[in-house]
């Protein structure tokens, strides 16, 4: 068998038996009992050439529609952004994508110092003291939030938005009912947090109140607000943000949130249909050794050099096993590098002046709507998301917009029973005006 | 020592530069001042870089030139399977049609994705032998956590709710003992023997009917294979627990042994590792999790199906665990991953396996002379050796890892497994040649030899990289966790 990944000749393998003291390779598996011993090939498809793989695989990514040759005004959590074509170059430096955890620091200088850039990038970004290296995702950074405040409150019952993502919603469900953490929603009034309905819900044994900001229906929640009510009783105050908003929106730290939490797929990252993307996960200096995931800090070498190594692995799965309070042990060290560097290169003005064409362009987007004789459901300040309402079901509007090339949005009917036939929609800074008055047009026969 | 500092880009910033080529507003825009509440408006802008684009490049270059990757050098670091990592997993996986997919449109517009996917788990449930595989988990730990989540459901459906703990044996990786905690569970350990297998008679005593489930994996963190495996799923489904593997290691069997054969009920893989998925400096991973028929009802939400219309995802799942992740998983990852396995076919990942563990008992047999080898029996894909001997000599085994720096190479993972002192966890993996093994192993007998000879070498080392050891106790104890300016 010889093949491009295995360089073994036959007289290396033949030098390296008599080395070992054995006669065959297959020797070397005698220790593994015949009775669990797996006889002849996986079958599985044979092996394909470079070139014919290449050319299967890309025939078979031809069968998708994708963004870049599609209109999208999907959002819903994962966005269609610009991305410095730079971020792409940057990460194909194997020394990086080839890396594992940076565990011995003299040689992984590189990327400890990426990700402590990166570090610093989110805290300003969100106002927050302190981020970490990364996690998985926005559902379960904020499920991690969950458990993080459980364990430090002591209270076992957390309290979430029915405004924040659906799946992230449901992933905090199921991590809580391993924990035996109790989640309960407060419901919304006109697209925001209720208040008056927190108001009831929260007490002195409430660990945390999660909400998303923008909300998932792409409204800004009254942080101010809500931060009175929940430090009011100790609990702490978790926010789900789009980092890409917070270039405009005053961030959390700000309304004195405790933890911040959510995806940075907004800078750099491609939808890849779902993933990896880069979740996020920033604290109060407070909090600070409670925090889940790698950290990476700042030190000196013995002759007093600056440099860069994880740091307060105590906290951490592989020295506390049973004790630690998360199991993350892999992040998406690769993806906060992709964050990094697009940050970089929007740079302070840039994620700035993009949070705000966002802002921009969704309010044309929603102006325009509104000239076609759509009502805007739940009217308000938002982000680059809103709603209308369609005349049938948002599946069928997609089916036939796709015959357009055009991506719709998300269909709300789906997570909310009163929103059937609502259209959650995105506009990002890439959609053109052009692209923007079609959609608009296209969607005209669909007006509920 | 180069002793050169590499700025921070924070450092590097200039106000007026700029590395972005933003859209062009063509719209008609309208004062901010309208669409926010004026306490909604940030007014500090957050302190990013100002650089422009070749600032970027070079400040990225340089500090990816102060990493060593797998394509830098050799890399043997036990149980992270540090193989080649194709080039062609990296052009698929950005090709348009599946790079730039949102997760959320209609499934009729991703008909080529949701195939390939579902050819990939049919191809990873030939593999491991199990009947049923999600590949939602983000990575290991999150898989792990996926099918303890999945066995603790199951007892609960049959009513059996004192089925709290877990058992793993005293060399396990610590992810499983965090997994279980975050599942609800409480870990026992069980003892290893003198032989580094699970000792039988440990185990007999720590099951009962507590016992939610054993997680293992084989072969084990020693490099070892447990032969006793039938014995042991004997015993542990005796006692109306399931058993769960670890795939970590699973690069050492291929089409030798599947964890399915093996009586394990609940699998998962690290396509990071054994599939090529890069390592990415510490992730994005991909942990897909398999499982035998009888927990096939509390997989997590959606699962992929194939009807006569097509390819879905089927949500309607009464007794699943429920969502682990949003959408379907580390797509990207498993796109390499596919392609790999499609790149290697059949006899590919036959040979795959056959030349890790060749490598790995090559090396094993060339070390065993300079330094101690507490387990002398074939190994699997990778062995432990101990330092005992260099250490009486006062070179620590983490003397040695620096040392091996100077050599250009990524030391082995170094004290772990925890039952073996002044551990070294050595795994080549099938990519690498012997003239680069027999590199290696001649840089390991000459560190064994200044051990004896010049001790102060070894402990003073490493020599020639771009820093030297980090004081670690003033980065815990007074943590700068982000740049500030002054």
């Amino acid at each position: 068998m010889k093949h491009r990944y295995l360089p073994m000749t036959d007289s290396d393998q033949k030098e390296m038996l008599e080395a070992i003291g054995v006669n065959t390779i297959d020797d070397l598996f005698s220790d593994i009992p015949e009775s669990v011993r797996f006889q002849g090939e996986y079958n599985i498809k044979p092996a394909k050439t470079e070139p014919a793989l290449m050319k299967e695989l890309m025939l078979l990514s031809q069968k998708n529609a994708d963004l870049k040759t599609n209109t999208s005004f999907l959002g819903a959590g994962v966005y269609d952004h610009y991305m410095p074509v730079i971020v792409d170059h940057v990460l194909s430096r194997s020394e990086f994508y080839t890396a594992y955890t940076p565990y011995q620091p003299e040689i992984s200088q590189g990327e400890l110092q990426a990700i402590f850039e990166f570090q610093t990038m989110i805290s300003e970004l969100t106002g927050m003291d302190v981020a970490n290296s990364s996690m998985y995702d926005g559902g379960t950074a904020l499920a991690e939030a969950a458990m993080l405040a459980t364990g430090h409150t002591k209270r076992k019952k957390v309290l979430i938005s029915s405004t924040v993502h659906p799946e992230s919603k449901a992933v905090v469900q199921t991590y809580a009912k391993g924990q035996y953490i109790d989640v309960v929603e407060i419901p919304n009034k006109d697209g925001l947090t209720d208040m008056s309905a927190l108001k009831d819900m929260i007490g002195d044994d409430i660990a945390a109140v999660v909400v998303q900001y923008p909300n998932f229906f792409g409204r800004v929640e009254p942080l101010a607000e809500l931060e009175e009510v929940i430090h009011a009783h100790k609990s702490l105050f978790v926010v789900s943000s789009n980092p890409l908003s917070l270039g405009v929106l005053t961030p959390p730290g700000k309304f004195g949130a405790d933890i911040v939490a959510g995806d940075a797929q907004v800078f750099g990252i491609p939808t890849a249909f779902g993933g990896p993307h880069c979740g996020y996960f920033a604290v109060t200096k407070k909090l600070m050794r409670k925090v889940p995931g790698r950290l990476v800090g700042q030190t000196v070498d013995e002759n007093g050099q600056r440099g860069f190594v994880l740091t307060l692995q105590a906290r951490e799965q592989h020295i506390r096993r049973d004790k630690a309070t998360s199991n993350i042990c892999s992040n998406q060290a690769l993806n906060a590098l992709a964050a990094s560097v697009a940050m970089t290169a929007l740079g302070r003005k840039g994620v700035k002046q993009m949070a705000i064409d966002n802002i921009q362009k969704a309010h044309y987007a929603k102006e325009q709507f509104k000239k076609a004789g759509f009502d805007i459901t739940f009217e308000g300040s938002s982000f680059n998301e809103f709603i209308i309402k369609c005349n049938r079901p948002v599946r069928e509007v997609n089916q036939a917009l796709l015959k357009k090339n055009i991506i719709g949005g998300y269909d709300l009917g789906r997570d909310y029973n009163e929103l059937a036939h609502h259209m959650l929609i995105a506009v990002t800074e890439l959609r053109t005006k052009e692209e923007i008055d079609t959609f608009v047009a296209e969607m005209g026969d669909y007006r509920a | 020592m180069h002793n050169e500092n590499q700025a921070l880009i924070f450092e590097l910033s200039k106000p007026g530069r700029i590395g972005y080529s933003l859209p062009e507003m063509d719209i008609p825009e309208v004062e901010l001042s309208d669409l926010l509440p004026a306490e909604y408006i940030r007014q500090e802008d957050a302190d990013l870089p100002e650089v422009s684009e070749l600032d970027i490049m070079r400040h990225y270059t340089a500090l990816s030139k102060r990493n060593h990757g797998v394509d830098s050098g050799f890399y043997p670091l036990g149980s992270c399977t540090m193989k080649y990592n194709p080039k062609v997993n990296e052009n698929v996986a950005r090709f348009n049609g599946f790079a730039h997919l949102h997760p959320l449109q209609d499934e009729s517009s991703v008909q080529g994705a949701m195939e390939l996917l579902y050819d990939l788990q049919e191809h990873l449930i030939e593999i491991t032998g199990m009947d049923e595989v999600t590949l939602q988990p983000a990575a290991g730990a999150h898989g792990e956590w996926t099918g303890l989540m999945m066995i603790r459901a199951y007892h609960e459906a049959n009513g059996d709710f004192n089925r709290t703990k877990v058992i793993v044996p005293d060399s396990a990786h610590g992810t499983n003992p965090a997994s279980a905690t975050v599942a609800g569970f409480e870990t026992l350990t069980v003892k290893s023997n003198d032989q580094g297998l699970v000792d039988l008679e440990d185990l007999k005593r720590v099951v009962g009917d507590d016992t939610a489930a054993l997680m293992l994996t084989n072969p084990n963190t020693l490099g070892l294979f447990e032969e006793n495996i039938l014995e042991m799923a004997e015993i542990v489904h005796g006692a109306g627990g399931k058993l769960y593997y670890d795939g970590a290691n699973l690069n050492a069997v291929l089409s030798k042994a599947r964890p399915g054969d093996m009586g394990f009920d609940v699998v998962h893989l690290n396509l990071h590792k054994t599939f090529t998925g890069p390592h990415g400096g510490g992730g994005p991973g991909s942990g897909p999790v398999g499982v035998k028929e009888d927990l096939i009802p509390y997989l997590p939400k959606p699962i992929l199906v194939k009807t006569d219309e097509g390819y879905t995802f089927n949500y309607d799942r009464p007794h699943s665990i429920g969502r682990v992740k949003p959408y379907y998983g580390n797509f990207g990852i498993n796109v390499r991953a596919y392609t790999y396995i499609r790149s290697m076919g059949p006899d590919g990942l036959k040979a795959v396996t056959e030349n890790a563990v060749l490598n790995a008992n090559y090396m094993m047999r060339k070390l065993a002379p300079a330094f101690d080898l507490p387990y002398d029996k074939h190994c699997k894909h990778e062995f432990v050796l101990s330092g005992r001997r260099q250490k009486k000599l006062g070179v620590r085994t983490l003397d040695i890892a620096k040392r091996l720096l100077d050599f250009g190479y990524h030391p082995p993972t170094i004290y772990f497994p925890l039952n073996v002192e002044e551990c070294m966890m050595i795994e080549p993996t099938e990519t690498e040649s012997k003239e680069t093994l027999d590199s290696f192993i001649d840089a390991m007998l000459q560190i064994a030899k200044e051990a004896e000879e010049n001790p102060e070498v070894v402990q003073e080392a490493p020599h020639t990289t771009v820093i030297g050891r980090l004081d670690e106790t003033l980065a815990a104890r007074k943590p700068v966790l982000r740049y500030q300016k002054d």
